[in-house]
């Protein structure tokens, strides 16, 4: 199987990140094209449309459709911006991306702009991410002297700056209207919606937002077609994704392959399990998403529609592999106690929720837990889930529900024995 | 208040956002005068309101809400580790002993002498290199016991 054909296509060059490496697998030759010969967006849109890309952040949009939610010809300032704050435990790819193929996320960056005739775009880079910012500032410069970026670009007419910001350390502003809040230069507290950030964004302004991953897969689908990209996945499950690959395997990683790959077949690139211990549970999706037992998740193909069947999420594509020694009390409690601190404190629910959720699960995990709490748990997760402006809330209530559904026996013998079940 | 290196560095990021929009670049302002001081003080803080017309409360409110900004006096380095869920598959239980017991202190603490900061993070997004932990904005990962000295021993 081919792998680390789109996103990470330049990993196996000298130096990755270069230009040089970037326009030797054809970067910045579909910008080129497009302003030579004055594509369309609409063309584009198309091709975006049959590719069948979804947004990569988690919440799996159609790009080509959200980018037709702008209408170009509106008057006034129109934005364009990256979600490049990738905090989601269990996601490295973004953090990879901007490390080693940062060109691509511009190229594709200024193609919506293109679509879109923004003429301003922010890519707002998780505040721990010092090389990821350091790589994007030099790419920048990079596109700068080629004159692919700022004024009547090559001759064009069509205006276009793209500057690089750098959060403070704030998970909700992956969300992405704190993510707004946060570049103009507030507590990030996630807007009410209606109204949409098309409509109503930065600075009020309509803006389009999708993940660094997204950006980056469209320099490459307009390279070699809609349908090239399509193919390469399933049906309404287009093309490649990049899997962030943790825990307990041998080689933990990047591997970008084509939706639909077998669940098993991800594993063994991982190198299959870390001292050959048996697999108990895989998270498929970053720690918000539900958890799904050995069992099933080795019947599972690796998409959104497969993953969702299953009962669990594709979410940002991290895969947290889990051995069957593993106390998975413990491990939930690690995850509340995550949601807790992350919470923005904004709405009731998820201020409160998060905070219970946590203190019930590190009084069982200390042994001093009762049979009620799980009852308990249940029941404050249900109060959560959809009651809150942003999805931080389900995210905090997804895990809990889930390990109960499928572990509750490990839970209850942790609290009977006041030790866990596992590692005891 | 505000030397002169942080106001060129203000300016800098000013220049990325609308004229008008001067408290956009509060979260690098405040990054600017924290790497001057160490920490932001209440007058550091009032400073940076002033500079870009923002009520102070405005700016409390950014730098209590964000993580990597600090609003008491914290060592010369800053040991930031990742106990997440990756991280702790990986066993980073055995490196967060082993550094309190090095160090002498526990999360949030200070060593006496004023060079090290222990702190608990979240995930660093180095899963793939769990265990990790950063310092100074370098991240290191693939961490052994070994590592860690290696990398405490190579710090003022």
């Amino acid at each position: 199987m081919l792998i680390n054909q789109v996103c990470l296509r330049t990993l196996n060059l000298d130096q990755p990140w270069s230009l040089e490496s970037y326009q030797s697998v054809g970067g910045y030759s579909v910008w080129r094209r497009i302003l030579a010969e004055k594509v369309t967006p609409e063309a584009i849109l198309a091709e975006l449309k049959l590719s069948s890309l979804r947004g990569r952040g988690g919440a799996g949009f159609p790009t080509g459709l959200k980018w037709s939610f702008i209408s170009r010809n509106s008057p006034g300032q129109k934005y364009v911006l990256c979600n490049a704050d990738e905090g989601e435990p269990g996601t490295f790819k973004d953090r990879d991306i901007l490390r080693f193929n940062p060109h691509q996320v511009i190229e594709g960056m200024i193609i919506a702009a293109y679509v879109m005739n923004a003429s301003v775009g922010y890519n707002y880079v998780r505040g721990e991410f010092s090389e990821s910012f350091k790589r994007v500032e030099h790419a920048l410069q990079e596109t700068r002297e080629l004159g692919l970026i700022g004024k009547n670009i090559l001759g064009s007419g069509f205006d276009f700056e793209l500057h690089n910001l750098a959060g403070a350390g704030a998970y909700i502003c992956g969300e992405e209207t704190a993510l707004m809040e946060s570049i103009e230069g507030k507590k990030a507290l996630p807007r009410f919606k209606p109204p949409f950030p098309a409509n109503f964004g930065i600075y009020g302004r309509p803006t389009t937002i999708n993940n660094v991953e997204t950006f980056a897969s469209v320099p490459v689908i307009l390279q070699h077609g809609g349908r090239w990209f399509l193919d390469m996945g399933t049906a309404n499950n287009g093309g490649t994704k990049v899997f962030s690959v943790s825990g307990h395997v041998n080689k933990p990683g990047n591997y970008e392959v084509p939706l639909g790959t077998p669940f098993k077949t991800l594993l063994e690139l991982a190198g299959g399990m870390l001292n050959g211990d048996k697999l108990k549970a895989v998270i498929p999706g970053g720690s918000s998403v539900p958890i799904l037992p050995a069992n099933i998740i080795m019947d599972t193909n690796m998409d959104y529609d497969s993953l969702s069947k299953a009962g669990s999420m594709l979410g940002a594509g991290s895969v947290i592999v889990i051995g069957e020694k593993t106390c998975l009390v413990k491990v939930l409690a690690r995850i509340s106690h995550f949601y807790y601190e992350e919470s923005c404190g904004q709405c009731t629910p998820c201020r409160e929720g998060t905070g219970w959720l946590a203190r019930v699960l590190a009084r069982i995990v200390a042994g001093e837990g009762k049979i009620a709490d799980l009852d308990l748990l249940v029941s404050v997760a249900g109060k959560i889930a959809g009651r809150t402006i942003c999805a931080l809330g389900d995210a905090a209530a997804m895990p809990v529900q889930s390990f109960l559904k499928h572990f509750r026996d490990e839970f209850e013998y942790h609290i009977i024995h006041q030790r866990s079940k596992v590692t005891a | 208040m505000i030397s002169p290196e942080a106001k060129a560095e203000i300016e800098h990021w000013l220049k990325k956002f609308p004229p008008e929009q001067r408290q956009s670049a509060v979260i690098p302002a405040l990054k600017a005068v924290q790497k001057d001081n160490g920490w932001l003080s209440r007058e550091m803080m009032d400073s940076v309101a002033a500079y870009l017309g923002m009520s102070p409360i405005a700016v409390y409110e950014v730098a209590s809400f964000y993580t990597l900004f600090d609003t008491s006096p914290v060592g010369r380095h800053k040991i930031a580790v990742c106990t997440n869920i990756s991280c702790m598959l990986r066993n980073c239980d055995d490196i967060v002993q082993h550094l309190k017991k090095r160090l002498g202190i526990d999360w949030g603490q200070t060593t006496p002498d004023g060079r090290f900061t222990l702190q608990e993070v979240e995930c660093l997004a180095a899963c793939g290199g769990a265990p990790a932990m950063q310092i100074a904005g370098d991240c290191h990962e693939n961490l052994t016991l070994k590592k860690v000295d290696a990398i405490l021993d190579a710090l003022e």
